[in-house]
């Protein structure tokens, strides 16, 4: 018993979806990246818990990466281009705050009932719908939010759920080397001629 | 008959505790707020004294109060008090294991909640009908999401029973995705049940913040004290709910040994002083909430709680 | 005289009844069934007293008790009204001991021939006589439904109408699927389901007092019984669980439009009518669970969420005349049912208030109230049937729990909205001072009825136990071995839900509480004037305080109407601000309309449109013609039967 059950990054994978839906939640650009950044602390633990657990040391180099990534860089550019644009762009929610809670409450749904044909064992079928839920969300935040840093944010909650996505596969090769691909996709769309960082 | 005996002076010990230490709860965060914005702030130990001062006065009532505005605060003390003697807090299957229904405690803290809400509109003022209306508002978008954590929760073992819940969390058998959601979406409730920011603040008594405070601006002397003592009650409740849901182990039972039931006591202390410094920190570091946000804020606690219990079907065995 | 001859002779009738089923429930519920010479010619009529028809009759009967009773006081307000209370009953009752189609079909629709008459006969309000049209314009299309589908029902063993033979050839294929849908409709609008509940409100609102408490309890019981008579009986346990479906999409919605639209009324009867469409609602979730476990074959999931929903009618049947009898108090000692006019009568009618209190309790499901009992028994349903289906149902179920959920908190702020401006607070109208405790023949049964259901609260189980002979014919499995007379416990190993410990400790807790108190706290206390943060003392022409400075029911509902109005009810608010250096005050407006109800209003208005345009074109019918158009109908008619009636 490593004394790290493996099941309580099952709760912390949760508080990464509670933290996407926080995303949609916010109508200005501060609460948006306190969400982001939080969404990565939240990713970036449960990494490090799956590898104490499963004694899986990439995992907690993939936990550091995407702290110092989506947790620490991230939102320090983003502040820093928020000060620059001006005091605290507004974000633009395209549909309004409780038709994009609603939405996303509908995709969860949607990612549960597509969980539920596939025949793998209960838990892999719980762990599938929530990642495939936050890749959802971070989806629809990256459609739904224009302004700001609506889109750098989407980007980021996209990225996050792919990388939970591979944390959460026990004994995936080369994790480490596919977060970081993840991690510079996702920088390269977010630092493209026409985005909101230039 | 050890064990009910055991059950049965688990549970006195349990009522007394909570009866105790509520006030002391109240002083030592508004002592850690003080602290935190720089101020010396009240000693911890005020609220008794509050209490104390209170029971001593005479109470003075509005001429048009009837006979229900002097039952209010008995009734919805006593429906506090039951709530919280159905939640454990340092030890499990107490003598009433078999009342401990989630459900019926989420009726019994509406019971007083409504209780207070009429004594509000019984005064005939303005602040108690804004109170009133205002709480029941925030209490018709609360309940039902906090029904749906229950709903999430129960889906553990089939039933509401909180006993059984802590039980099978405390076997780590419900260590899955739609607890982190369930636990922030009771947190939620929480704060609005509550009262506390950034629904609310409680420190203040301008109307646009008060949400339980408005419904006792009429009481005075030991009515006012029962009310002090309710809202205190409520606040050691909720604590020590999300914290046994959060942190399942430390429970003593009748059937476990000595050093079971040393540890079970300061283990519950230790989690309730965490939740209480965490909710310290968060209630100095934010401010309040646009009333028309609210509805948002609960919507959001709503979602996550039906989320909780539609991601609880995903990693469920189907029959 | 004749009047008072009348309600005496119903009261008489209702006790026995009570007396009669009651007995009968206690004693095992067997079957009972008896024939009469009278009905269709040739066939007569066949009764039947088994355990579903004998809770529901005992349910009636109680009903019919308190509303007898009640119009033995009446003093002008409902004139003649007793001898349709009588008719009413004696209807109720045939539909509820019918043992076949016809006399179902004989009973129900004298009933709601009744009900609209009681409307109808009141000359000099122009109210009443919309309402009724309203509702005749929902009842005959019912009519219409319910007669195909029993007529569906009664084709297929050949036109036997007896509901044995029908019970022993259910439906299948696209005959089942006619008949739910038919049955939805022919039943569902008669007790306010949703989105066929447009004429619900107006009409119960408008009912003269002794009558409107039976109407308000009994005829939603009614219909309910005659939607679990047809689907859970008639149609036999051999349907597919997708049957519980519309009744699971069609509930919650309709119990939160409901609770929601009694917080938006501002006549008490239109919101206790308001609640009745929300409880309905509330109350076919639970059917749409028993139906959805029954054909996924688990009985004991099934009788649970039926056994919640039958709780749910006790409920609400005990509780909605007790509230509608006390709004006839109300009325008769205050002047008005309105409630911006009332205010302050808890001084003056303490009885009134606390059996209102209660009613109120019960209706906001409340612990330890037979409301909260009802609830909790569909919530545990419904926690039981998430783990019991497919990944599509469950999601279903957890938004019909979360739906229900907003319900039940709805209709908590309703019932504090009700009470609270109407009974407490301070006087808003001069003629609420005047004000008198009703007489001993209203306050009787609104004491009786208060009592009963506070019976059922703390007892459920011995509530449930009476229920058994119906749950094991109807879905085969029983809660004799869950349920107790101190506790429900629908796991069979886990506790559950005990009405009477709970009330116990609150009881322990109260007695504490009022033992420090006078062990510490001072004793005595002074009268002076209100608080009210620091106010000044009302003007001497205003010896209550100005009604202003209290708030308002529109006022009180405000924040929910905004909240949640806006989407669902299209609640709007116009404010009127002046311009600075004006003196005339700022002015509020808010409205609320039904979509449902402008929709099916819209809908209406345009099918009449369509078919007098259609009539118009038509050429007139002569003497030849019409004879020749008889002639030609009964031929298609007899063509018909011979087609159906073939083996």
């Amino acid at each position: 018993m490593t004394g790290a059950t493996p099941g309580f990054g099952a709760v912390l994978s949760g508080l990464v979806l509670a933290a996407a839906f926080g995303l949609l939640y916010q109508r200005r650009a501060g609460g948006l990246i306190n969400a982001c950044a939080l969404q990565a602390w939240a990713l970036a633990a449960a990494a490090a818990w799956q590898g104490v657990a499963w004694e899986a040391p990439e995992l907690i180099v993939v936990g550091c990466l995407v702290l110092a990534a989506n947790g620490v860089a991230l939102p320090m550019a983003l502040r820093r281009g928020a000060r620059r644009a001006g005091i605290g762009p507004s974000v633009v929610a395209m549909p309004g705050i409780p038709v994009s809670l609603l939405t996303a409450a509908a995709l969860v749904a949607l990612a549960v009932l597509a969980s539920a044909t596939m025949a793998s064992p209960a838990q892999a079928r719980g762990e599938i719908a929530v990642d495939l839920s936050v890749v959802l969300l971070g989806l629809f935040t990256l459609a739904s939010r224009r302004g700001g840093p609506g889109e750098a944010v989407g980007f980021a909650a996209t990225a996050n759920g792919l990388i939970l996505g591979m944390v959460e596969v026990r004994g995936m090769p080369l994790v480490a080397l596919w977060t970081l691909a993840v991690l510079a996709l996702g920088g390269a769309a977010m630092l493209r001629p026409g985005g909101q960082l230039r | 008959m050890m064990r009910i005996s055991i059950a049965a002076a688990a549970l006195v010990v349990h009522v007394a505790l909570m009866l105790a230490l509520a006030p002391l709860l109240v002083g030592c965060l508004r002592w850690a707020e003080a602290r935190l914005m720089g101020r010396i702030g009240p000693p911890p130990l005020q609220p008794w004294h509050d209490l104390r001062r209170l029971a001593l006065k005479q109470p003075v009532l509005a001429e048009n109060a009837s006979w229900l505005f002097r039952a209010a605060p008995v009734v919805a003390f006593a429906a506090t008090l039951s709530a919280a003697a159905l939640v454990p807090s340092f030890a499990s299957g107490m003598l009433d294991v078999p009342l401990a229904d989630l459900v019926a405690i989420v009726g019994l803290l509406a019971l007083a909640r409504c209780t207070l809400a009429l004594a509000g509109l019984d005064a005939g003022t303005a602040f108690g009908g804004l109170g009133a209306s205002r709480t029941m508002t925030v209490a018709a978008l609360a309940e039902p999401a906090m029904l749906l954590v229950v709903f999430a929760l129960g889906l553990l073992v089939g039933s509401t029973n909180l006993d059984a819940i802590l039980a099978a969390l405390s076997d780590g058998a419900g260590l899955r995705a739609s607890l982190g959601l369930a636990l922030v979406a009771l947190v939620m409730v929480g704060i609005a049940d509550c009262g506390r920011l950034p629904l609310a603040s409680p420190a203040t008594r301008l109307e646009l913040t008060m949400l339980q405070e408005a419904l006792g601006l009429e009481y005075s002397g030991w009515y006012l004290a029962l009310l002090q003592w309710t809202a205190a009650l409520k606040l050691l409740l909720w604590l020590t709910l999300i914290g046994t849901i959060l942190l399942p182990f430390g429970l003593a039972s009748p059937d476990s040994g000595l050093p079971a039931w040393l540890l079970a006591l300061p283990a519950w202390g230790v989690k309730v002083g965490m939740l209480a410094a965490g909710l310290a920190i968060f209630e100095s570091a934010i401010g309040g909430m646009r009333w028309a946000r609210a509805a948002e804020f609960l919507g959001v606690a709503a979602a996550l709680g039906l989320l909780a219990a539609v991601l609880a079907f995903a990693g469920q065995v189907l029959t | 005289m004749p009047r008072r001859l009348a309600a005496i002779g119903c009261l008489g009738l209702s006790g026995l009844g009570l007396v009669l089923a009651l007995a009968w429930l206690v004693a095992g519920g067997g079957v009972a069934s008896l024939a009469i010479p009278i009905g269709l010619p040739g066939v007569g009529m066949a009764l039947a007293l088994d355990g579903l028809s004998g809770w529901f009759l005992a349910l009636l009967m109680a009903v019919g008790l308190a509303a007898s009773a009640a119009a033995l006081a009446d003093a002008g307000e409902g004139a003649a009204s007793e001898a349709f209370l009588f008719v009413l009953l004696g209807a109720m009752a045939l539909a509820v001991l019918a043992a076949d189609a016809f006399a179902l079909a004989f009973g129900v629709e004298l009933a709601t021939l009744a009900s609209v008459a009681l409307l109808l006969g009141r000359q000099e309000d122009p109210g009443p006589r919309e309402a009724a049209l309203r509702q005749i314009a929902v009842a005959l299309p019912a009519a219409a439904c319910l007669i195909v589908a029993l007529a569906l029902l009664a084709g297929g063993v050949g036109w036997d109408l007896r509901f044995a033979a029908i019970r022993a050839h259910p439906p299948q294929g696209w005959q089942a699927t006619a008949v739910l849908a038919l049955t939805l409709v022919g039943a569902g609008s008669r007790a306010g389901l949703a989105p066929l509940h447009g004429w619900l409100p107006p009409a119960h609102a408008a009912a003269p007092p002794p009558a409107s408490a039976l109407l308000g309890g009994a005829m939603p019981a009614l219909a309910l019984y005659l939607l679990v008579r047809v689907l859970f009986d008639l149609c036999g346990p051999a349907q597919p669980p997708w049957w519980g479906v519309p009744l699971l999409v069609v509930g919650p919605c309709g119990a939160v439009l409901g609770m929601l639209r009694a917080n938006a009324a501002g006549d008490i009867k239109e919101i206790l009518a308001c609640s009745t469409v929300g409880t309905t609602g509330l109350i076919a979730s639970g059917l749409g669970v028993a139906l959805a476990a029954r054909g996924a074959d688990l009985p004991s999931l099934a009788s649970l969420a039926l056994a919640g929903s039958l709780l749910g009618v006790l409920a609400h049947g005990l509780v909605k005349p007790l509230l509608v009898l006390g709004a006839g108090a109300v009325q008769q000692a205050a002047g008005s049912r309105r409630l911006s006019l009332l205010g302050g009568l808890i001084h003056r009618m303490p009885v009134t208030t606390a059996c209102m209190l209660v009613g109120a309790a019960s209706w906001a499901a409340l612990p330890p109230t037979a409301g909260f009992a009802g609830f909790w028994t569909l919530f545990e349903a419904m926690l039981g049937g998430s783990r019991a289906a497919g990944a599509g149902l469950q999601i279903l179920i957890a938004v019909v729990a979360g739906l229900a959920a907003l319900a039940v908190a709805l209709a908590a702020l309703a019932a504090v909205r009700l009470i609270g401006v109407a009974l407490l607070g301070r006087p808003r109208w001069p003629r609420t001072l005047a004000a008198e405790e009703v007489g001993l023949p209203l306050r009787v049964p609104m004491l009786g009825l208060a009592a009963a259901s506070l019976l059922v609260g703390l007892f459920p189980g011995a509530a449930l136990a009476l229920m058994a002979p119906a749950l094991r014919r109807l879905v085969g499995a029983d809660l004799a071995d869950r349920a107790g007379w101190l506790a429900l416990a629908p796991q069979g190993d886990m506790p559950g839900y005990s009405a009477i410990g709970i009330a116990a400790l609150a009881g322990l807790a109260a007695a504490l509480a009022v033992g420090l108190i006078r062990w510490r706290g001072a004793s005595g206390a002074r009268i002076g004037p209100a608080w009210d943060g620091g106010f000044d003392a009302p003007p001497t022409w205003l010896p209550f305080g100005d009604p202003l400075t209290q708030p308002s029911g529109a006022g009180f509902a405000q924040p929910v109407l905004k909240w949640l109005g806006t989407a669902l009810l299209r609640a709007k608010e116009r404010l009127d601000t002046p311009a600075p250096g004006e003196v005339r005050p700022a002015r509020i407006a808010t409205e609320a309309t039904d979509p449902v109800d402008r929709a099916a209003r819209l809908a209406a208005a345009a099918l009449r449109t369509r078919a007098s345009a259609a009539a118009d074109r038509m050429p007139p019918l002569t003497g030849r013609g019409a004879l020749a158009l008889l002639i030609v109908v009964l031929a298609l008619v007899l063509v018909a039967v011979t087609v159906w009636g073939q083996p």
